[in-house]
């Protein structure tokens, strides 16, 4: 059959079946904008897990004037003491680089991170705790270190930060579960909704449907343009997706996230494209495969 | 052209089969008439030969093909060489007699030269000159059923098959439409009309074979309709 033909005939069949030809795009286009948006946020979560992950470090504070908890009772932690602690740490095998906050440090650091704060001018270098930042080689290994120091005279707490990072990737990991739940439901229905609409258009165009067996059409030209009209409907919905995937990530994440939260990495482009690419496969093949199985019942000669 | 042997045929549903035991043969370029009351399997008859149905037992045989172990995607090779007409003509109304016709040829892949070429030919052929642009609800019936012909031939099949292609109309114009069936017979194509329409039998004496309820119970050649009712 001649492409021109084809292609004419399957602008009859989209057209005549307008508004279903409408809701198809549109909910394939929801689906798969839910499914992107869930790999993306996928990708996000992996990128900042990367990040910090990578920048996490073990703090053993030290006893100061006031310090109370720990093993502080002798009091603030003593030029010895300190030297002592640092020189185990740095015989630890699990350790790759100490450095030493000090008050002063500590409290210019602190200074920074509340400079629109008004808790900044309450607060004096004296009362922020000095610390051991450890960078462990292997941040799996804080039991080890914990382990050697807690307890030990002029240590009041040792924190490891992968702890708090641990509780909030775990929240996020039942987002992410939830997200590709939801995204997995949208593709169900639009994927119902496919099979319905190809079946209406089956039915409506069953006279010529039933002329091209008559006349010896064979089974693979009678079903392509119906192939096909599915097919586009995946792509305009896969293209659809792709654009609320690109105005996520031009305004969303670098408008919005990015200039706010600089304390992160955000997915980058590669990753929009990448779930681009993953929608479009699946879209296109979801309305094809959906449609060929309702033609199979439907459509035979 | 087209044999059946021992062919039964019976659906489902029913316990009485539609054809039981029927055996025929049909050679090229015959005209041949399938008479019979409604429901003595006239149409049971052409659905065999088209393979829109299986024979239950027996063999079915068109064009030195036997049907039964021909796999469906052969099917399509099949019906190209057997051109269908029918009472309710299966005309789409939303193209022109040119574009209905060239429909026909249009999805089997044929070149667009060709198609310019042979469908105003064939629209000369069954009488059409001059209306190729109209659509079919512009035309009396027996226009349409021109069209349909027209439709069936375009691709110069072995065989042409038309169930009851009189039945929607009036006897004058049935007339021309028996006519253009002769003539079409006579450029060596085979045909055969199942019909309820005795005048023309009767007039045409042609080869007739009629079914009562599921069975061969005549076949005549240069026969009448027969039975009185």
């Amino acid at each position: 059959m001649r492409a021109s033909f084809i292609v004419h005939e399957i602008g009859i069949g989209l057209r005549r079946n307008l508004i279903m030809t409408l809701a198809m795009v549109i909910t394939t286009a929801v689906s798969l904008g839910f499914l992107g948006t869930a790999i993306l946020f996928n990708q996000q979560v992996s990128v900042m897990k990367d990040f910090w992950y990578d920048k996490v470090e073990v703090s053993v504070f030290l006893c100061g004037a006031n310090s109370e908890g720990g093993s502080c009772a002798g009091g603030e932690v003593t030029q010895d003491q300190r030297e002592a602690i640092r020189a185990d740490l740095d015989a630890m095998p699990q350790v790759e680089r100490i450095y030493y906050e000090s008050k002063r440090k500590a409290y210019s650091r602190f200074k920074e991170q509340f400079k629109n704060s008004a808790i900044v001018d309450n607060i004096t270098p004296d009362q922020l705790p000095e610390s051991f930042r450890v960078k462990l080689a292997d941040p799996e290994q804080f039991p080890i270190i914990a382990s050697a120091f807690i307890g030990r005279a002029g240590v009041e707490q040792v924190q490891d930060q992968k702890a708090l990072l641990e509780r909030f990737f775990k929240v996020l990991k039942w987002v992410q579960w939830f997200a590709f739940g939801l995204a997995l439901l949208m593709v169900v229905v639009s994927v119902i909704l496919i099979v319905n609409t190809i079946r209406v258009a089956a039915f409506s165009r069953r006279r010529e449907t039933g002329i091209m067996k008559l006349v010896g059409a064979s089974s693979f030209s009678i079903q392509l343009p119906f192939l096909l009209e599915g097919a586009i409907a995946g792509f305009l919905g896969a293209a659809l997706a792709t654009g609320s995937f690109v105005l996520m990530k031009a305004v969303l994440v670098d408008r919005i996230l990015a200039p706010n939260f600089p304390i992160t990495r955000f997915i980058t482009w590669g990753d929009v494209w990448l779930s681009s690419g993953t929608v479009f496969v699946i879209g296109v093949a979801l309305a094809a495969i959906a449609s060929f199985l309702t033609l199979m019942k439907y459509l035979r000669v | 052209m087209i044999r059946l042997q021992n062919v039964t045929k019976l659906y489902p549903s029913q316990t009485r089969p539609a054809l039981k035991d029927v055996s025929v043969e049909i050679g090229k370029g015959e005209f041949v008439f399938l008479v019979g009351q409604s429901g003595s399997g006239k149409s049971t008859f052409l659905r065999l030969v088209l393979k829109e149905e299986r024979a239950t037992s027996g063999q079915v045989f068109v064009a030195g093909k036997d049907l039964a172990r021909l796999s469906s995607w052969k099917v399509p090779a099949l019906r190209r060489q057997v051109g269908t007409v029918f009472q309710d003509f299966r005309l789409l109304n939303n193209k022109t007699v040119t574009e209905n016709v060239a429909f026909a040829l249009e999805v089997i892949g044929r070149p667009r030269h060709q198609i310019t070429k042979v469908v105003p030919e064939v629209l000369d052929l069954v009488g059409l000159k001059g209306k190729e642009n109209r659509r079919p609800d512009e035309l009396s019936g027996g226009e349409q059923q021109r069209v349909a012909i027209a439709r069936a031939f375009v691709n110069r099949p072995m065989i042409l098959i038309a169930d009851e292609p009189t039945g929607n109309l009036d006897p004058q114009t049935s007339v021309g439409i028996m006519r253009l069936l002769d003539r079409i017979n006579r450029t060596g194509t085979t045909v055969v009309m199942a019909t309820h329409d005795d005048d023309i039998v009767d007039q045409m004496r042609k080869r007739v074979i009629e079914l009562e309820p599921g069975r061969v119970v005549r076949d005549q050649s240069r026969g009448v309709y027969g039975y009185s009712h």
